[in-house]
């Protein structure tokens, strides 16, 4: 049990931060098609908006709550600024909007390093967060709980809105469609919109509990892009319960592997797996299924 | 949905999965960008000292992830270079210098290198920061006949005819921090790294040397340099039940570490760390105190000698400063004042003058950390052993000195316990 409890519930934590983050990703890559790499910064920008409101709000009990609902929105509108003013051009070219967000993800760093001090700001973790939650003889941090709840009610509440509003079925419909969307009346453009807010504002909440665990600081957002594309590839597009269960099996399985031998042999051993999981299974967990020709 | 998707799907796949590779494989401390040496004969020398002006190279990361470093550096030497000149320049010649990036990129070192030599003709180059870096330039400058200055403490185990290394060793570094442990009674040590050549050599010799002074080590943990997420590491680091954490961890991942300990419910009271990587720019920056944590440095803001204020008040002065002074600062610093020291010695700036004049060991500088003094065969310098524990303002307080200041010692060639056989298969994993 002591060497499978620590890795299980950590493994769910860093799941849960790598859901929060590939699900944006998800949203654009299987509705538009779009290989976002600056998504990785939007998670920064996240993050940094965590540090500026703690130096408004001064105790950090408070700060964070507010930065996780400004984060979203600072994000967000980032996203839909890049959405307007680079992507909206691209669709349907999905190695341009790769090589075009690659250049966007450095300007954003570069700038990140220009505006704030380079050795990173500190943020500082809320007092109700200090202690830990004892599992089974394990003394869980109750940072890492956090982080599960927090993907459990972003995600609970985007898989509400997909389902429940008119917004989340035109976007459910132009996954599906586009061309048929478009033929019953929907503003593909408009859904697209929302889509890339939506999506670039949960990078910005996953920055928020990012900077509870790690640096603030300029090459942040490097480090959970490639883990989230992975997700997204593993979990099959278009749905999101293939990204959840993606995002827990990626983060467990670095957690036990990293338990089990060393934190770089774990990278390594998750990577193969995932590898060997696309030979057998190219589509991922889930696809959507659709009656269209192409 | 459609073929093209699926076709996406394994792009972005290979694509990550590519990436990765490449980066652990970096971390492996892949000789990236090195080059065989020989081949062509030196180059003789373009260097211009006709007018009244010598032409300096300053090449440090100002973009990528090593800029969090090593803009500090690029500033420092651009300060000190500034008060070179106002007091008449070296052989009564001012600085001009070119500044390069570095990129945070091996190969770009190594071809910035071959152009401030080649083609703006600099007397000699200033900076790197990883083993990577330096190990990027030391082909060329050697190729080309030309001087480098290193500042920055590292894993040791190197000498070059071509590079002056004016940061720690490891018998100025490691070995101190280790005799403060046995000094403090330590038992049972966990060393905990990121994962290249600094921490693997590092915890090398501090096994070894641990041994020796009847320390158990209880455990050894490494996680990639740009993972921040130590959770999963600091819950084996827990359950080992260590009395003192050994730190050899790089870069932003100490924040991911510190984060990861106190949340774990670890303390400075009953499990004290202690770093060779945490100095005064990078305390404030954890996002969590970390009072009565310490570290192992040759210098430290809170030392008091003869020109230590001065330093520190130069240093907030200067446009850009980062208002608080620390030990690769202070290494950059004298790189640029030992160059200036070799060069009037030598009467010359010419590098086998340079080289010839460092031979006869007399080369010293009056440094913040105190008066060092070039060892002419191996290109370090003598420095002081300090371990200092950080305080509520985070600030270092000095708790332990060496008795003098520690001749360098980069093979370790007068410690007995470290063999011969362990030295050559260090030397060659390092490269």
């Amino acid at each position: 049990m002591d060497a499978l409890i620590p890795p299980l519930l950590n493994g769910s934590a860093q799941g849960a931060l790598l859901l929060l983050a590939a699900l944006g990703l998800s949203l654009t890559f299987g509705q538009m098609g779009v290989i976002n790499m600056a998504h990785g910064e939007f998670l920064m920008i996240g993050a940094f908006t965590a540090y500026l409101v703690q130096q408004v709000i001064d105790s950090s009990d408070l700060s964070i709550p507010v930065a996780l609902p400004v984060a979203f929105v600072v994000a967000g509108l980032f996203g839909l600024l890049l959405e307007v003013s680079i992507i909206q051009w691209m669709y349907r070219r999905p190695l341009d909007t790769l090589l075009v967000t690659v250049g966007v993800s450095l300007i954003l760093q570069q700038a990140a390093l220009q505006i704030f001090p380079s050795q990173g700001v500190p943020v500082e973790k809320p007092g109700w967060l200090d202690g830990q939650l004892t599992v089974l003889g394990y003394d869980w941090p109750l940072r890492q709980v956090f982080t599960i709840l927090l993907a459990t009610v972003c995600v609970a509440a985007l898989a509400a809105w997909l389902k429940y509003t008119s917004f989340g079925r035109r976007i459910r419909a132009t996954v599906h469609n586009r061309d048929l969307a478009e033929t019953a009346g929907i503003s593909t453009r408009t859904v697209d919109r929302l889509t890339f807010f939506v999506g670039s504002g949960l990078a910005g909440v996953a920055g928020v509990a990012a900077s509870l665990i790690g640096g603030t600081n300029s090459t942040m957002g490097a480090q959970y892009i490639i883990p989230a594309f992975l997700v997204v590839a593993a979990g099959g597009i278009g749905q999101l319960k293939g990204t959840i269960i993606a995002a827990l099996g990626v983060g467990v399985g670095l957690s036990c592997f990293a338990y089990w031998t060393t934190g770089s042999l774990a990278q390594v051993l998750a990577f193969i797996l995932v590898i060997v999981f696309l030979q057998v299974r190219p589509q991922g967990l889930f696809t959507v299924r659709t009656r269209s020709l192409v | 949905m459609s073929t093209t998707s699926k076709r996406l799907r394994t792009l972005v796949a290979a694509g990550a999965i590519g990436t990765t590779v490449a980066l652990v494989l970096a971390g492996c401390g892949a000789k990236a960008g090195d080059e065989t040496p020989g081949g062509s004969a030196a180059a003789s020398s373009c260097v211009d000292t006709s007018g009244d002006t010598i032409k300096l190279g300053f090449l440090n990361s100002l973009t990528g992830g090593m800029a969090i470093s090593e803009k500090t550096v690029s500033n420092v030497l651009h300060m000190a270079a500034d008060e070179i000149n106002a007091s008449g320049g070296i052989l009564k010649k001012k600085i001009k210098y070119v500044q390069e990036d570095g990129a945070t990129d091996w190969p770009t070192f190594a071809e910035k290198t071959e152009k401030l030599l080649t083609q703006d003709c600099v007397g000699a180059i200033f900076g790197g920061w990883t083993s990577s870096s330096r190990k990027a330039v030391k082909p060329v400058v050697e190729k080309n006949n030309g001087l480098f200055f290193y500042p920055v403490q590292y894993e040791g185990l190197e000498a070059s005819p071509n590079i002056y290394y004016t940061g720690a060793t490891t018998n100025q570094q490691i070995i101190p921090a280790m005799d403060f442990l046995a000094s403090k009674g330590v038992k049972n040590l966990f060393l905990a790294g990121s994962d290249y050549v600094f921490p693997r050599t590092a915890n090398a010799i501090i096994k070894l040397y641990a041994a020796k002074l009847g320390i158990k080590i209880v455990g050894e943990e490494y996680v990639p340099l740009d993972k921040d997420d130590w959770t999963t590491q600091v819950a084996k680091i827990k359950a080992a039940k260590p009395d003192f954490i050994f730190n050899t961890i790089n870069g932003s991942s100490n924040v991911g570490f510190i984060k990861a300990y106190y949340d774990a419910g670890l303390t400075a009271a009953t499990t004290p760390i202690i770093s060779v990587s945490i100095a005064e720019e990078e305390a404030p920056a954890m996002g969590h105190e970390v009072t009565g944590h310490y570290a192992s440095w040759n210098y430290f803001q809170s030392l008091k000698t003869d020109t230590n204020q001065k330093f520190i008040d130069s240093w907030k002065a200067y446009p850009n400063s980062s208002g608080v002074t620390s030990d690769p600062m202070e290494a950059a610093y004298i790189s640029l004042y030992l160059y200036k020291a070799l060069v009037e010695a030598a009467g010359s700036f010419d590098v086998t003058a340079v080289n010839a004049a460092a031979k006869k060991n007399a080369i010293t500088f009056a440094a913040p950390e105190g008066t060092v003094t070039l060892d002419g065969e191996n290109h370090h310098i003598s420095k002081p052993g300090h371990i200092g524990q950080i305080n509520a303002s985070k600030q270092f307080d000095i708790v332990w000195s060496s008795d003098a200041f520690i001749k360098p010692d980069p093979f370790l060639k007068g410690y007995d316990w470290f063999p011969a056989n362990v030295r050559d298969q260090l030397v060659k994993a390092a490269g």
